[in-house]
């Protein structure tokens, strides 16, 4: 089997018993990228010259006899919106089409002193405002299932990078379910963390109350290493929640006999592609068959959930991306004043979904419209949260799909509220703060189905060891994309 | 609540976005579907219910007020669109 086909875990056995060297298998994915990029487009930047340093590093470490982390020598891309020094960071945006930040995002920092090799910048929705990087602010990447689809959004060149072999992990940001969805539509595994569970410092914000950096990886194990490396307290952060990190991959363990799993009703409703609900439904007759104990629940607010989300996040958006003013840094168009200079910035640098999130936001933001939108969603907010606190009084988990449908074709969904909707099963953890995994549960029309097993706030042990225990009941997460049989 | 092409133009400049008629329309049908959607929000009570602007119980956080290395000139500049003898340059703010 080529090398850009296995696993982190298998790779860094095969490093430490120097059956392979990092350098061979940064050649390896960079030589798969070579042969697929010009169909899949995962990247804005590749940054080769640096992987391959990266990787003479770790060789060098081997040949010393020195122990080596989990992720070392192992190729991963990260998502262009965190912030690498000295390499361009551009959110998939023309108004940041040549910045280069002077400092590393803190995951980058932790990745760097994991010794992990670095791939490149993935493409995204421009400042990951979307849900199928068709809003890339310069290419639509396109998913490896099926190129005439779209990989999901707002990660999906990072999501796509891992389906394609173009790199063996990746780091994705979720700000309403675009770690998730892509993998999802991708058919890996992808997680979203505690919201303040792995530093935002570095991370370009979009809506800082919900964004959330995480991993997109190949199987579960894979997944609770890349977390390993970048969860934990960090005082560059404020939102960062300081309580000990536990080990992750003491959570791959095969047992879910006694966990309480609930489902609750709302997500299995009108809007949900009957394949998917299915493939869910096989899954939670798994869980039983293994020992698990399945009941309905009620969230009984879920449908408020995806309007507040639509009002919140826009919100918080206005105000972050006002700092985008053709000043300090990124696009400047010429004005005939400061004001002109600005609009004109503005309106050459940002695409169409960014402008309408901005002006939606700075709308609900707006004296006279505050309390009837802004704040009457942030009332909502709190009456979904206490949705999730009942239900978790009883039960461990929750399983739901995590996208309604499976991968849509590229340009199927030009309504903008049509493209929201993809994100109803994902928001409102986002809205919580809750960690939740999305990992393949079948196939529906050759397409990948995400299941979603959504946790407590810090229980990523607990979903990490329900998905695990999942994976090693079935092979999904051993098939490739038919691209990756090419 | 209805918004109406002269809401948008507003909202445009409280957001410095310059938009051109035709924008300006497409983008009055587009506001007006999604805050449409959101009216489902209002069939709510919300009587009573505080509001969660974060998740997290959020207190300041305090460093030791100590001199640590910043950027320097030179690298803070390195991103500016325009700068002239060590400062961001900008077209000018006031008359006369």
């Amino acid at each position: 089997m080529e090398l850009f086909k296995y696993t982190v875990h298998a790779l860094h056995d095969m490093l430490i018993k120097k059956e392979v060297s990092a350098v061979e298998l940064a050649k390896a994915v960079f030589a798969r990228t070579d042969a697929v990029e010009p169909k899949i487009h995962s990247y804005i930047t590749e940054t080769r010259e640096q992987a391959l340093a990266q990787a003479a590093a770790v060789d060098a470490k081997i040949a010393r006899g020195e122990r080596i982390a989990s992720l070392a020598g192992i190729p991963g891309a990260l998502k262009d919106n965190i912030c690498t020094k000295g390499v361009k960071t551009t959110c998939a945006s023309k108004i940041l089409a040549n910045f280069v930040p002077p400092y590393d995002a803190t995951v980058v920092d932790k990745l760097a002193a994991q010794d992990a090799v670095i791939t490149g910048k993935a493409n995204c929705d421009e400042f990951a405002m979307g849900g199928s990087t068709e809003n890339s602010g310069f290419f639509v990447t396109r998913n490896p299932w099926d190129t005439d689809r779209v990989p999901g959004g707002s990660s999906g060149g990072s999501a796509s990078s891992v389906a394609a072999g173009q790199a063996i992990w990746a780091l994705g940001s979720d700000t309403g379910g675009s770690i998730r969805q892509p993998a999802a539509y991708c058919g890996l595994v992808g997680l979203k963390p505690t919201y303040g569970r792995v530093s935002r410092y570095g991370l370009v914000a979009y809506a800082s109350s919900l964004d959330q950096i995480g991993p997109i990886t190949r199987d579960v194990t894979d997944c609770a290493i890349v977390l390993n490396a970048i969860a934990g307290h960090d005082a560059k952060d404020s939102t960062s929640i300081n309580a000990p990190v536990p080990d992750y991959t003491q959570a791959l363990v095969n047992d879910v006999k006694g966990l309480k799993i609930g489902l609750p009703k709302e997500y299995f409703g009108a809007g949900i592609q009957p394949e998917v609900a299915d493939a869910i439904k096989q899954a939670v007759n798994r869980f039983s068959a293994m020992g698990a104990e399945v009941r309905e629940v009620s969230l009984p607010h879920t449908q408020y959930a995806l309007p507040a989300y639509y009002l919140i996040a826009p919100a918080e958006a206005s105000s972050n991306l006002a700092r985008y003013d053709g000043v300090g840094f990124g696009h400047r168009a010429a004005g005939s004043d400061i004001i002109d200079m600005y609009k004109k910035t503005r309106s050459e640098g940002f695409g169409d979904e960014v402008k309408r999130r901005i002006m939606l936001g700075t709308y609900a933001l707006s004296s006279g419209y505050y309390d009837a939108y802004y704040l009457k969603a942030l009332k909502v907010r709190t009456l979904v949260k206490q949705d999730f606190d009942q239900a978790f009084a009883e039960v461990d988990v929750l399983i739901t799909p995590t996208a309604p449908t499976t991968a849509f074709k590229i340009g199927e969904l030009s309504d903008p509220l049509a493209m929201y909707l993809q994100d109803i099963c994902t928001i409102p953890i986002n809205l919580a703060g809750l960690p939740g995994v999305s990992l393949p549960c079948g196939f529906a029309h050759g397409l990948p189905v995400g299941m979603q097993i959504i946790g407590k706030p810090l229980a990523e042990a607990t979903i990490i060891q329900a998905a695990y225990a999942f994976e090693q009941a079935n092979d999904y997460h051993t098939r490739f994309a038919p691209l990756g049989e090419v | 609540m209805k918004i109406t092409r002269q809401d948008v133009e507003n909202v445009a400049l409280l957001s410095r976005l310059e938009m051109t008629p035709a924008e300006l329309d497409s983008y009055a049908v587009q506001l007006n579907a999604i805050l449409e959607y959101a009216e489902v929000l209002n069939k709510l009570d919300t009587t009573g219910v505080e509001p969660t602007a974060h998740v997290l119980p959020l207190k300041n956080v305090m460093r030791p007020d100590a001199v640590k290395p910043s950027l320097s000139r030179e690298l803070a500049l390195a991103n500016a669109p325009e700068a002239e003898d060590g400062y961001f340059k900008v077209p000018k703010i006031m008359e006369g």
